[in-house]
């Protein structure tokens, strides 16, 4: 594409469909402990 | 829904519900809202005085190409998975232990009122460490990781009962097959080689507090007799941190109204050698002098841009560093599940008080409506728990048409609470700050790509 380049390859959806095993990291337990981020957190899959 | 934003030298599109990120030019970035809802007929008539028709064309192509790729305008599909997780069974994975309500620093913004929680000052008993230790093999049921976070206070107030619980769920662990990963949140002040050298080799984490320049620290940090706690604290960190190896830790600190300049104190830091930083802002009743104020929204999301572009300019010098709200892995990251319940306070996150009480996180302790159980019984009050459970980014009305939503997946509960009086609504400052870090976090990686 010459007007667009994307960034990423990130696919919600997809994750909908296999994601939710909750072995990730508890957000508040890696450094914040008062201000909620979850994006950062990493997939254990 | 699609959030769009300039950073340094990139146009950024955010395609919200498929995750996608673009970098764009001049004439996508400036149709991109009006290709969803125009016609190409009408995109074409509106900018035709402003763009070559040919860039126009080319441009409104390429837009149209990512929808049908669902990888832009992508509709929101997620709300149907919440009655799901709403009906999942209860399953605890972490536990904050409070192992000391006591502190040997007066840190004036400590939301557990240095280290008491609204209570009286003790130390949590191995015999209840155990039980924790029970508590969360038997609760996290299939779960294979399970966190344990020594919080206080101060934890390493109560060391030899840290020693003695981490050795109880090694035991355990062989005999169940669970993975215990520890984290410790210190102030530092009772470090020694010896403390060092066990955080490094059983810690997953550690979480060492500091606030950045040794006025700035000392002014919110000071120790009982009201001296700085910067001198003492520094070179036992730097210790820590050089015999630490690769493994995970964090120097945290809080940035108050009195330092609003705090990317000068991310500096002091990684310029001590520290390259894992998270400084974040204090949560504080407004009527505190130090609390943020609506006022200083402005100064710190343009301190935050600041900080940002000092951080690519040191990662092409070769000299980066993490700052962890900057820290955003938009390849990976978590599944949608995890975002649309958010941290899991009151549900597979609780705090256990030195008396064994269960709270649904660290900043909800001593707050008597908010006791959920003990470490004995397990969770009684099922009507807090379901509370929690239904906190979502679909549950509040901010979240649900906000392009953060599936960063921060709602908040903070204990700020909503603190500023509402209810866990169900949003921290007005903590959502602004949210999204110009957010914002700053894709900027790093788009103008680095």
């Amino acid at each position: 594409m010459k007007h667009i380049k994307t960034l990423n390859t990130k696919n919600l959806p997809n994750s909908a469909k296999k994601g939710g095993c909750g072995e990730c990291q508890t957000s508040c337990q890696s450094a914040c402990k008062t201000s909620c981020t979850v994006g950062n957190q990493a997939c254990e899959k | 829904m699609i959030h769009k934003f300039q950073f340094e030298n990139s146009n950024i599109v955010m395609d919200i519900h498929s995750g996608s990120i673009h970098l764009v030019d001049d004439v996508a970035y400036t149709i991109v809202e009006d290709v969803e809802t125009l016609s190409k007929e009408e995109v074409m008539a509106k900018y035709s005085g402003q763009f070559e028709t040919a860039a126009l064309e080319e441009a409104i192509e390429e837009l149209l190409t990512l929808k049908e790729q669902e990888m832009l305008y992508t509709p929101d599909q997620y709300e149907e998975f919440v009655p799901a997780f709403l009906n999942r069974e209860p399953v605890v994975k972490a536990l904050c232990l409070h192992v000391a309500h006591d502190c040997n620093l007066k840190c004036k913004y400590c939301f557990a009122g240095e280290g008491e929680y609204h209570g009286h000052r003790s130390l949590m008993s191995i015999e209840v460490g155990k039980k924790a230790i029970d508590f969360i093999i038997e609760n996290s049921k299939h779960r294979k990781n399970i966190e344990i976070d020594f919080f206080g206070g101060e934890p390493l107030m109560n060391w030899e009962m840290v020693k003695e619980t981490v050795d109880y769920a090694r035991q355990r662990e062989k005999e169940t097959g669970k993975n215990f990963r520890f984290t410790m949140t210190t102030n530092g002040v009772l470090l020694n080689d010896e403390i060092i050298d066990y955080l490094n080799e059983n810690m997953h984490n550690v979480v060492l507090s500091l606030d950045g320049r040794k006025e700035v620290n000392d002014n919110m940090r000071p120790t009982a007799n009201g001296k700085g706690s910067y001198d003492i604290i520094l070179p036992k960190f730097k210790k820590l941190v050089e015999k630490r190896g690769n493994k995970q830790y964090y120097l945290r600190g809080t940035f108050t109204h009195h330092n609003l300049d705090f990317a000068e104190d991310v500096k002091h830091m990684t310029g001590e050698g520290f390259k894992e930083v998270s400084v974040e802002p204090v949560v504080a009743p407004n009527d505190m002098d130090y609390a943020i104020k609506p006022n200083d929204v402005e100064t710190l999301c343009a301190e935050y841009e600041k900080l940002a572009k000092y951080i690519v300019t040191q990662i092409r010098q070769g000299d980066g560093f993490n700052f962890f709200h900057f820290m955003v892995d938009l390849e990976g990251g978590p599944c949608v599940h995890k975002r649309l319940a958010g941290c899991g306070s009151g549900t597979e996150y609780l705090a256990v008080t030195p008396e064994g009480d269960l709270y649904p996180c660290h900043q909800f302790v001593g707050i008597p409506e908010f006791k959920m159980g003990d470490v004995n019984v397990g969770v009684t009050n099922t009507e807090m728990r379901s509370k929690f459970e239904k906190c979502n980014v679909y549950s509040k009305d901010e979240c649900r048409s906000c392009w953060a939503k599936f960063f921060c997946s709602g908040g903070c509960a204990a700020n909503s609470y603190n500023f509402h009086g209810d866990i169900h609504h949003v921290y007005e400052i903590g959502c602004e700050l949210q999204k110009k870090r957010l914002e700053c976090a894709i900027g790093i990686k788009a103008e680095l790509s």
